[in-house]
């Protein structure tokens, strides 16, 4: 189960809300936080928290891509490959990633450093080729600037 | 032209309140909570302002219907979802001028008679999602959000709702089913949004850029405001420009511009004066045009009458170094990716095309595969549920039309030959 605190949280966001299956996006996104990926255990806390059936709980956070259904390494690359990266090299990139680090796109590497997705356009086209490391923007890449970037992510 | 939504950005601090109403923000609320709710529809219908997201309804007609509606409450939808691959227009607003946002949106819930807002975020912006609580928190110390806006007994509350990484909930009966907590998958035409929306009530839909407009429209008149561009379509627009261009960015311009100015003059022209080969004018769902076709003008009204669509004015520059059968095929693949699955030409289609447009790109392409090309996307054609697979379809036409000799390279030579590039 979640713990107090977490609870009060999703409690905050249900108030934001005229009916509370509503909450359900964010308390995934809070799931994920506290359990690293959306486990059958952390859908199930879900579920209870906002008094939602499993079923719909599983069904919604299937659909969204930026769900996480297994477990993924400490850092989550995300790397665009849509047309403005790929058309600046963005799919070279990809390859260099995995034979650099390890690790193959839907994939984590075996030291369980990073995780890498391939995104759909992640906004930051005039600065191609991009991605998302966790939270945090990188753009204008090279295989050099990856280097720089990725080394400081333990 | 003198900038309105992408005013104070260079400031460092212009997400900051204080420095947004030392520049004169919020005024233009205040102005309007001494006129009167009929005058910010008076002014919007005066404006001829078209929405952003891209379908370019005309603003004030979407409101009238939702004020004509008696169910109360209506909510109010700030589309921020922005995925539409090219695109990063609305970015610079969410994270560098949030409260022009957060302005522009009291100013509509207000004139609309909706005391409750929500900016649909996409989950791919966790950085403007940071920005744009910080900015709600500051709004509702400084009594711009609340029940009591600037002590007139006006209320208006907002919040953030993050999507998750999905194109579809850009859509607005997919993103109203998103903030309801279920798959984001579009709902039937009627009843519409602005009659039966989020939680069956009222909605009224509208892009980040859209709503920023609001304070412009206020501060200059709805007159004034007409006469800016088009005559058709007027205001200022974002063009986020990306691709083979010296500098790519996000450009503030009057709309109706001709793309081609767009390219050369502002974002300086095709990068290391390559040869230009194609553009994608507003966004990869919208039709491709060749070179010879860029000396068009930049709005809703025209832009279908060179060939293509304005779309979210995002403009992907190509230069000659770039595989047309490639971008297809990458751009099938997205929407294979996106599509919703609720519709079969959509769902079925999108996984087709994306097949056949691989095995041209990788050299085991066939002849006929181009006819079988058009003929899916004509059978897929005004079939679908929504516009994603529309779109989808569209994109292959335009390429086969502006491109088949490309195509037919790839299947006679059995290999691309622009392969190395990628
Ligand atoms: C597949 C699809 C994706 C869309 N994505 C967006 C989007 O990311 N942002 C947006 O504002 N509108 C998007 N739209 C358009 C919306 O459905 C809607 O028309 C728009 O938000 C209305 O706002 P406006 O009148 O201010 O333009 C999309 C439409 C479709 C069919
Ligand atoms: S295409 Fe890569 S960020 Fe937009």
């Amino acid at each position: 189960m979640f713990n107090e605190t977490v609870l009060k949280e999703i409690e905050e966001i249900k108030a934001k809300y005229p009916e509370r299956r509503s909450a359900l996006l964010p308390s995934l996104y809070i799931a994920q936080r506290e359990f690293g990926w959306l486990s059958h255990e952390a859908m199930e806390c879900v579920s209870k928290a906002l008094n939602v059936p499993e079923a719909m709980v599983r069904g919604t956070a299937s659909f969204y891509s930026m769900y996480k259904h297994k477990p993924v390494g400490r850092h989550v690359i995300q790397l665009c490959t849509n047309i403005s990266c790929m058309i600046l090299g963005a799919e070279k990139l990809v390859d260099f990633i995995g034979t650099r680090y390890e690790v193959q796109p839907g994939g984590t590497s075996p030291d369980n450093r990073f995780s890498l997705v391939i995104m759909e356009c992640i906004g930051a086209c005039g600065t191609a080729p991009a991605m998302l490391v966790n939270t945090d923007f990188h753009e204008n890449l090279s295989e050099k600037r990856i280097e720089e970037i990725l080394d400081k992510y333990k | 032209m003198e900038k309105f939504l992408l005013k104070n950005i260079e400031n460092p601090d212009s997400a900051d309140i204080n420095e947004y109403v030392k520049a004169g923000g919020y005024k233009n609320l205040s102005k309007v909570l001494e006129s009167g709710p009929k005058e910010v529809v008076e002014e919007v219908k005066k404006s001829g302002l078209r929405g952003r997201g891209g379908a370019g309804f005309p603003t004030a007609m979407k409101w009238s219907f939702a004020m004509a509606d008696p169910k109360f409450p209506k909510y109010l939808m700030c589309n921020a979802d922005e995925g539409e691959p090219g695109t990063f227009k609305d970015r610079p607003i969410l994270e560098k001028n949030p409260h022009l946002l957060i302005e522009g949106m009291v100013i509509s819930g207000y004139a609309l008679g909706s005391e409750y807002g929500y900016i649909y975020l996409r989950g791919e912006y966790p950085e403007a999602n940071d920005i744009l609580n910080a900015a709600i928190r500051q709004a509702y110390e400084k009594n711009y959000l609340g029940d009591n806006i600037n002590g007139k007994g006006v209320r208006f509350h907002l919040s953030v709702h993050q999507g998750a990484g999905a194109y579809i909930c850009g859509e607005e009966t997919a993103l109203i089913e998103s903030i309801e907590g279920k798959k984001g998958q579009p709902r039937n035409k009627p009843p519409f949004p602005v009659n039966v929306g989020a939680w069956s009530m009222p909605t009224i839909v509208n892009n980040v850029e859209t709503l920023s407009n609001l304070p412009y429209i206020i501060e200059i008149g709805g007159e004034a405001y007409s006469r800016i561009g088009s005559s058709e379509c007027p205001g200022p627009k974002l063009f986020s420009v990306s691709g083979h261009v010296e500098r790519p960015g996000v450009y503030e311009l009057p709309m109706g511009i001709s793309l081609k100015d767009i390219i050369y003059n502002h974002a300086g022209g095709i990068k290391d004066n390559a040869k230009l080969k194609a553009v994608i004018p507003g966004g990869i769902s919208t039709p491709v045009l060749p070179p010879d076709s860029i000396d068009c003008a930049m709005d809703f009204v025209s832009m279908p009458k060179a060939g293509s669509m304005l779309g979210s004015g995002a403009v992907i520059v190509m230069d000659d170094s770039v595989c047309m059968v490639r971008v297809a095929y990458r751009a099938l693949k997205f929407f294979e990716h996106e599509s919703c699955g609720k519709c079969v030409p959509c769902r079925e289609g999108t996984d087709w095309l994306r097949k056949v447009l691989e095995r041209i790109e990788y050299g085991k392409g066939t002849e006929g595969d181009i006819e079988l090309l058009s003929d899916i996307a004509e059978i897929m054609s005004g079939k679908t549920f929504c516009p994603l697979g529309d779109g989808a379809a569209g994109v292959v036409t335009a390429m086969i039309k502006h491109f088949r000799d490309e195509f037919e390279e790839h299947i006679k030579n059995r290999k691309c030959s622009l392969a190395d590039s990628y």
